[in-house]
């Protein structure tokens, strides 16, 4: 684990009441550059809401969040220029169906970044050859099956050279047997040195591949430590329990 | 015998031929009545064309307004506004409306007829299409939205790129049927005077007192021209739509 390298991301106090449910009940936490993060919880935990505050996909009803250094919960920070900086992977692709896999993957840095149509189309066919896809540039995503369809949405995000990856229970909506060729290029990424924040049910992915493990139940976090502590050791009750029905 | 019943039953035929064609000189030909139908169709699809131009730019303006506040909560004043705008339109007969504007709105200043009638079919097709590009926004999936922006486009780069282009090609047959709707709705320009395709027709009947030929001829009119729109919506349909594999 890289404790000393510097925090990218920096939660503090956070709350979000839907509805007047409590869906997040002051968490604190930090995310350091190079760490995987994994975010593991029950149903209707909180922990989806969590990661989508993230990148202010959910606003926060109290609390911060520092990307980078900037306070991206301030009404005055130009919450899209982050936004760029941090890729999303959703558990339902949400890949654009109006448009080809490689239109897909050039379409932000084109028109965010200012590139040139060749230079987005040389870095989508690259991105597209290391998930194994680039005979299906041409395809529209409604070709593709689910596990094509979130690879092709990995990267997507990984086509704006973010510093953070999100990713909200990527293989869920997935086949069983399509859960592996999604999780393999998560791996990868990972070694890589990526930094990211993985919820997800995957446990043997938690084992194999986070640097720490973060239990949230009721809008707050139980319990986090390192995988092997977290799942040979753990000390909270909640946390016990949901993995004696998990594990 | 049998020849001569066959003979009468043929000078029959011919003479209600004769007569059809006695008709068809009397009400187009003779003094260059078919004019009063090439004019009046001229004025009809005039007033279709820029009443459809009108009615697109209001109904995807206040479609993108009503479907910014639903996601957003912004835009408050403006949504309720476009509210009671759509209540309205959609409340009152699209002739008591043509009436209003003309006789009310403009009814001390003397006026285009012509520019009258393209505002208040503009005005009332507005209503009914951003019901229907709102209804095509709203039926695309909220993950679309999320997707856009997690990318890091705004709010109005999301729209104009990722949903819209989806929602207009839901909504195309709604909004082919909107246009077809407005043609023949136009057929009440009469009421103001304004001499379109079916005021063109009912001239021409006060003139020869022969209901059949003039109204016929217009309604065949009205049919070829809704026939050729659908097949033109149908074929951009069907290139839109090669996409959906």
């Amino acid at each position: 684990m890289t404790t000393d390298a510097e925090v990218i991301i920096k939660v503090e106090n956070l709350h979000k009441v839907y509805n007047k449910v409590h869906a997040l009940n002051g968490i604190n936490e930090e995310i350091r550059r190079g760490e995987v993060v994994v975010v593991v919880g029950p149903s209707g935990s909180g922990k989806s809401t969590f990661l989508r505050s993230l990148n202010l996909l959910e606003v926060p009803t109290e609390g911060k969040i520092y990307f980078e250094g900037t306070d991206i919960t301030d009404k005055a920070t130009d919450i899209n220029k982050h936004r760029q900086r941090m890729g999303m992977v959703f558990q339902h692709f949400n890949l654009f169906p109006h448009m080809t896999v490689l239109k897909n993957l050039m379409i932000a840095p084109m028109k965010l970044q200012g590139k040139s149509e060749e230079e987005a189309k040389k870095k989508a066919l690259e991105l597209l050859d290391r998930v194994g896809l680039a005979h299906r540039a041409d395809a529209y995503p409604s070709q593709l099956s689910g596990g094509q369809k979130q690879r092709i949405a990995i990267v997507r995000a990984l086509a704006m050279d973010p510093d953070v990856m999100l990713f909200d229970e990527p293989t869920s909506a997935l086949d069983p047997e399509m859960v592996g060729e999604v999780l393999d290029i998560m791996k990868e990424l990972g070694r890589e040195g990526m930094t990211m924040v993985v919820v997800t049910h995957e446990m043997g992915f938690a084992k194999e591949v986070a640097d720490r493990v973060i239990f949230i139940d009721q809008g707050v976090i139980q319990e986090q430590n390192s995988p092997a502590e977290f799942f040979g050791n753990p000390q909270n009750k909640r946390l016990k329990d949901f993995l004696s029905k998990v594990l | 015998m049998f020849g001569s019943v066959e003979l009468t039953m043929f000078e029959k035929i011919e003479e209600k031929f004769q007569k059809f064609c006695d008709r068809f000189v009397l009400n187009f030909i003779e003094d260059d009545r078919y004019m009063y139908l090439v004019k009046g169709l001229m004025i009809t699809l005039v007033v279709t064309f820029f009443a459809v131009l009108i009615g697109a730019l209001l109904g995807f303006i206040i479609a993108l307004i009503r479907s910014t506040y639903t996601k957003t909560g912004k835009l408050r004043i403006l949504n309720f506004l476009c509210n009671i705008y759509i209540t309205v339109i959609r409340g009152t007969p699209v002739m008591v409306q043509l009436l209003i504007i003309y006789f009310v709105i403009f009814g001390s200043v003397n006026i285009n007829k012509v520019f009258v009638a393209v505002l208040a079919f503009g005005l009332n097709s507005g209503a009914y299409v951003a019901e229907i590009v709102r209804s095509g926004i709203m039926a695309v999936d909220e993950g679309q939205f999320e997707a856009g922006r997690s990318l890091g486009f705004t709010y109005a780069q999301t729209m104009r790129i990722i949903i819209l282009p989806q929602a207009i090609k839901n909504i195309l047959p709604a909004l082919g049927n909107e246009f077809i709707v407005l043609l023949k709705e136009t057929s009440i320009c009469g009421y103001i005077a304004l001499e379109d395709l079916t005021k063109a027709g009912d001239i021409i009947r006060g003139r020869t007192y022969d209901a059949f030929m003039p109204l016929i001829a217009v309604a065949l009119i009205y049919l070829v021209l809704v026939i050729i729109f659908t097949k033109l919506v149908n074929s951009l349909e069907r290139r839109l739509r090669s996409s959906d594999h």
